[in-house]
Formats: C-alpha cells, sequence, structure tokens
C-alpha cells in the first residue's frame, strides 16, 4: 500500500493497549513507537518526527485532551493528525477531542479494520498537507512560511516601522542580449542564491523577485529591534559576495555584473495582499517608494549602496556613511538627503 | 465449558487478527499487568483519589472486554462509572470481587492461549 512505512505514535498508558496497537500497526505494514503518557509523548514529539499518533485518553501525568491542547499551540505539530483510541464512555468526550483537533475517535477494543482504514486517510491527509507546506516553503521565505502557517493567509495589513531595500543588477538588459536565455536563467538563480542568503543571514525577507531585481523587507513579518542596521549589514555583504562572484567571472571570461542597492526606513503597511487564490506578503507606502527610488538613484550618484535619513539615524558607528546632499526625489515635494554608505569602521 | 469466563468468539477473534503467539504474549502481560491495576485502584481508595480510581477502573476495563473477559469487563466498569463510593467498605469488597475474577480469567486465558 501507498502509505506503508508510516511510523506512529501510540500513547496509551495500559501495557497491553500499547502492546497490541503497536502490533495492529505492524502487521499493517507500519512502524509503531510507545508512549506511557502525554507528557512522554510530546517529549518524543518534539524530538522525532512521526506520521500519525494515536492518542489515548485517560493517562496519568498529562491526559489526552492536554495533549490535544499542547499540539494546537504548536504551529510545527499543529497539522500532525491524532486519532483518538480511547475507552472513555459518553459523546462529551469525543466532541471535545474533535474540537481539539483530532482526526477521528475510535472506542477501544479498537477495530482492526476500522484502524486500517482511519490511519489510511489519516496519513493521506498529512501527504497532501506536507506538499502544501512543502510548496509554501519553496515560494516564500522561511518566516514568511511560518507566519502564514501561524496566521493562516489572514489578507490585510498592519503598519510596522521597517527597513525597505531594493536590488538591482545595472544594464542587465544589454547582459541578457549578449547571451543565450539559458546563461541568463543560471546567472539569475546564481545571483538570486547569493542575495537571499546575504538578506536571510541578516534577518531580511525577500518579498517580491522583479525579473533582474528583489524588494527584501527588514522588521516584518517578523520584529527586528536593529532593522536599519541589519539591511545596510546586509548589503554590505552583498557587495562582498558580489566582488567574489566577479572574480570567479573574470577567469571564466565573463562580464562583471553590478548592483545598486537603495534601502529606507519608515512607518510601512505590511500584510497579505492578493485574492484567496493568490497572495503575497508585501508592504506600501512612501518608504517603499523612497527605497526604490534610491535604488535607482545609485546609477546617477556612482554610488552601489544609497539610503534615507532614516535608515542612516539607525546606524550606530561601526558603519561608515557620507551625505550627498539633498536629492529631488519623484513622488517626494520636499528634496531628501540621501546618505551613501562606505562600509564598515574598522 | 459453558462457565467460562471468557467470552470465545471475541478472544478467538483477538488471535485471529493479532497472531496466536502474539496473544499469547499478551495474555502474560495482562496477568503481569492486572495485580498493579487492583493495587492502584485500592491505593487510590485509601487516597480518596477518584480521578485515579476512575483511571485504574477504565484501564482494567479496557482490557478485559479486549480478551473477551465481558463480565469481569462490566464489573470494573461499574466502578469507573460509579467513581469512589461514600462507604469505603463497599468499594474494598468490590475491589476484592474484582481480583477474584480477575484470578478466573487469568487462568482462563492462559487455557485458551496455550491450547
Amino acid at each position: 500500500m501507498a502509505e506503508s512505512g508510516a511510523r506512529l505514535l501510540v500513547v496509551d498508558d495500559n501495557k497491553v493497549n500499547r502492546l497490541l496497537l503497536i502490533r495492529a500497526l505492524e502487521l499493517q505494514g507500519h512502524r509503531g513507537v510507545g508512549a506511557e503518557n502525554g507528557r512522554i509523548a510530546l517529549e518524543m514529539l518534539e524530538r522525532e518526527a512521526f506520521d500519525l499518533v494515536l492518542l489515548d485518553i485517560a493517562m496519568p501525568e498529562m491526559d489526552g485532551f492536554q495533549v490535544l491542547e499542547r499540539l494546537l499551540a504548536n504551529s510545527r505539530l499543529r497539522d500532525l493528525p491524532v486519532i483518538v483510541t480511547s475507552a472513555v464512555e459518553g459523546l462529551d468526550s469525543v466532541v471535545r477531542c474533535i474540537e481539539l483537533g483530532a482526526e477521528d475517535y475510535l472506542t477501544k477494543p479498537v477495530n482492526p479494520v476500522l484502524l486500517k482504514a482511519r490511519i489510511g486517510a489519516g496519513l493521506e491527509k498529512k501527504r497532501l498537507r506536507d506538499q502544501q507546506k512543502e510548496l509554501v516553503r519553496r515560494f516564500a521565505t522561511r518566516e514568511v512560511a511560518q507566519d502564514l502557517q501561524e496566521s493562516g493567509f489572514a489578507l490585510g495589513g498592519k503598519r510596522v516601522n521597517a527597513t525597505v531595500m531594493f536590488v538591482d543588477i545595472r544594464g542587465f538588459t544589454t547582459l541578457a542580449e549578449s547571451q543565450p536565455p539559458e546563461e541568463t536563467i543560471e546567472l539569475l538563480n546564481t545571483w538570486y542564491t547569493l542575495m537571499f542568503d546575504a538578506i536571510g543571514a541578516h534577518g531580511g525577507v525577500v518579498s517580491l523577485m522583479i525579473g533582474d531585481g528583489l524588494m527584501a523587507i527588514f522588521g516584518a513579518p517578523l520584529p527586528l529591534p536593529d532593522h536599519c542596521e541589519c539591511a545596510v549589514r546586509a548589503a554590505l555583504e552583498m557587495q562582498e559576495t558580489m566582488a567574489l562572484f566577479n572574480d570567479e567571472r573574470r577567469v571564466a571570461g565573463r562580464p562583471e555584473i553590478r548592483i545598486g542597492i537603495g534601502i529606507a526606513s519608515g512607518d510601512v503597511v505590511a500584510g497579505y495582499a492578493g485574492t484567496n487564490e493568490r497572495a503575497t506578503y508585501t508592504c506600501i507606502g512612501d518608504t517603499v517608494n523612497l527605497a526604490a527610488r534610491l535604488e535607482a538613484h545609485t546609477k546617477a550618484a556612482q554610488q552601489p549602496i544609497l539610503v534615507d535619513g532614516a535608515t542612516r539615524a539607525g546606524l550606530d558607528g561601526a558603519i561608515a556613511v557620507r551625505s550627498l546632499g539633498p536629492v529631488a526625489i519623484k513622488g517626494k515635494s520636499a528634496a531628501v538627503e540621501v546618505f551613501a554608505v562606505d562600509g564598515i569602521v574598522k | 465449558m459453558s462457565d467460562s469466563p471468557i467470552d470465545l468468539a471475541t478472544f478467538r477473534a483477538l488471535e485471529e487478527t493479532a497472531g496466536v503467539e502474539f496473544v499469547a504474549e499478551l495474555v502474560d502481560t495482562f496477568v503481569a499487568e492486572a495485580p498493579l491495576m487492583l493495587s492502584e485502584m485500592r491505593s487510590a481508595r485509601a487516597a480518596g483519589d477518584a480521578e485515579r480510581f476512575r483511571r485504574a477502573a477504565h484501564s482494567l476495563k479496557s482490557n478485559c472486554n479486549t480478551f473477551g473477559a465481558l463480565a469481569l469487563g462490566a464489573q470494573a466498569r461499574a466502578l469507573e462509572l460509579k467513581g469512589l463510593d461514600a462507604d469505603p467498605a463497599r468499594d474494598a469488597s468490590a475491589i476484592n470481587a474484582i481480583e477474584a475474577g480477575c484470578g478466573r480469567v487469568a487462568v482462563a486465558l492462559r487455557g485458551l492461549a496455550r491450547g
């Protein structure tokens, strides 16, 4: 059968029941591991991977209801299918278990045919959920995926103080026209990997990929106390990485890649925008606009990293910045003071 | 044996689904575990701990029903549903009766498992 080899946790304080359930699982081609009460079960679930849990209700130390409550509150274990196997009588406990997220409720002694059917259904549900999670993981960052799971994909934004970064490959169109498309895609993939690593390493989240550029947020969806500093350090790491990357390209006889980075800080509205079918984590506001304009201005200013006054104010003395004076920015009535980032002070 | 404390159909069905040898081992486990459940009921009774008392009776009931010891299971169930009695002596005699029943069930189960 398709789900053979699944690993199940059998939670029951009664040894006869535990052995009998593990035996039933083995005969169905699964592996069963026993836990004597709810507390031990939770410890094992934290440590090891299981595909499904068979859970007794009446147990010493921590009963089945408490286990279900703890699982529900744990974002990593919330989706683990649980089938309650109990000899507790009365509809009340069945209803309570289902309300606490149990997949099903089987009364003891458990009918093996029924057990097999319920386990099959539970494992299939888990497989679909895992597939869904994997998709989210692949197309969103870990932080966004986790936030999504906890917020349940709720559309709508919240106002947060954050730092927004725009990064772009300079002269990308010319570059793309001078080489086969396969090489361009390969270059983009390598570039994105390097940029994602630098952004992720400093607590940022990539919210948008736009052809040869990207937008990243520092300070949302998860708060980041020193988001200005983190964003600028990520930008410096990106520059360093690009220098190494270009060394390799020079050796291979390929043209160098230059990037421009614009960073602005302030209040943004961040959240999931879109429809219930397709949504993305993003943020909007003046700060986003300013970061994009600063990135565009890097070419004219002939500086790789430009930041606004708010970002500069959020930096400690370890990073050297230089004022370039006021610059007229599209969409802003007054000129904005722009700063170039020179690097980390030794 | 018309006066067997074990419902033969239940026991044979268990053997059929779990395997004869496995059930023989499981009987040994039950015979070893039953006295622990009885002493748990006694100590819970002495401590006036209603929840522990119910849980031990519940556990014993569950095992009795698994092996087809239906009459003994019903006795344990009665204690589970009733909980602690206002008169401790009544619980003590009920536990003694269940203990005697456990002895008969153990002998019968071992007989069946060997056969």
